[in-house]
């Protein structure tokens, strides 16, 4: 089966996330005042051929772990959709 | 004889000439290594220069920590060689689990490119045997992902058991506890982000990073007469 997949990656809770502050502090002067607790990731997306959805995602996860983040300060979400079955 | 310092080179790497020329200067054997070579060629320590491995891509010394040399540094790490990584050096050394913690963006997101002002706080280590505890160093600092970063056990684990080697006087980067390097359990791998050779010669402004690299070099020679 194929399935796309969407890894998700932000910082730990309770690591500091200078990019989501300094984003954070510049969205008043825009006018935008009611905004708080911005943090700022980033975004995978890649394709996968695995017999299920399960195995498809603990692959994934093993990549997370050695490779598409850094356990010390991240922390990711992995979403995983079979892809219709090409012609 | 003079001690043999391996200098890895990745696609991107920019400082290994630097580092070259201050090892030499100070009466070392300087040598590249290439990172795709699971090689260190007989070096009696390595040094992981600055630049940006592998194009930053991904994070920071991410895709650097899978090079073929980096297994052979590991090897080398484990049997008590000195191993130094500089600025991006730094960074492979965390991914590569070498050292605990992570560099991430600096506070404020700013591209930081100054010298500033270093405390050593430990001589026990491969980087400062020959310092003497207290003094301000003045070295260059050029990195935009400087700003050190670990959990708590790992913060106390590195207070507790003397192994800061180097604190900012001024934190320029909002690294954790003024940390501007650290060592390894065994002391014999040191990460920081200054570059002491940039500040090996007077033209440069500053001398202060000689104490440095002389102190890589004399545990290099005691390896060498040990081995």
């Amino acid at each position: 089966m194929r399935y796309e997949a969407r890894v998700e990656i932000t910082h730990l809770p309770g690591i500091a996330d200078p990019q989501g502050a300094t984003v954070e502090r510049s969205l008043p002067a825009l006018g935008y005042d009611n905004v708080s607790q911005v943090r700022v990731g980033k975004s995978i997306r890649l394709v996968i051929d695995a017999p299920d959805a399960d195995a498809a995602g603990a692959q994934i996860d093993e990549m997370c772990h050695r490779l598409l983040a850094n356990p010390v300060i991240e922390a990711y979400a992995i979403e995983v959709t079979e892809l219709a079955a090409t012609q | 004889m003079s001690a043999r310092v391996g200098i890895v080179v990745f696609p991107g790497t920019n400082c290994e000439l630097d580092v070259a020329w201050a090892v030499e200067r100070l009466g070392g054997a300087p040598e590249t290594l290439w990172h795709a070579d699971a090689e260190l060629h007989g070096a009696d320590a390595v040094v992981v220069p600055g630049g940006f491995a592998h194009g930053d891509y991904l994070r920071t010394g991410a895709i650097a920590r899978f090079s073929p040399v980096m297994d052979a540094v590991a090897r080398f790490a484990a049997a008590g060689g000195p191993v130094v990584g500089i600025c991006n050096g730094f960074q492979v050394l965390t991914e590569a689990g070498l050292l605990p913690g992570a560099l991430q963006k600096n506070a404020g997101l700013s591209f930081l490119c100054e010298t500033v002002e270093c405390r050593v706080e430990t001589t026990r280590s491969a980087l400062t045997a020959l310092a003497d505890p207290g003094r301000v160093l003045r070295l260059p600092i050029n990195h935009f992902e400087g700003n050190y970063v670990c959990d708590e056990t790992t913060r106390r684990r590195l207070r507790d058991d003397d192994r800061i080697v180097l604190r900012y006087v001024r934190n320029p980067n909002g690294s954790l506890d003024d940390i501007a390097g650290i060592c390894s359990e065994q002391r014999n791998v040191v990460g920081l982000m200054p570059h002491p050779e940039r500040a090996a010669e007077p033209l440069l402004g500053s001398t202060d990073g000689a104490v440095l690299l002389r102190s890589l070099l004399a545990t290099a020679s005691e390896g060498a007469a040990v081995a």
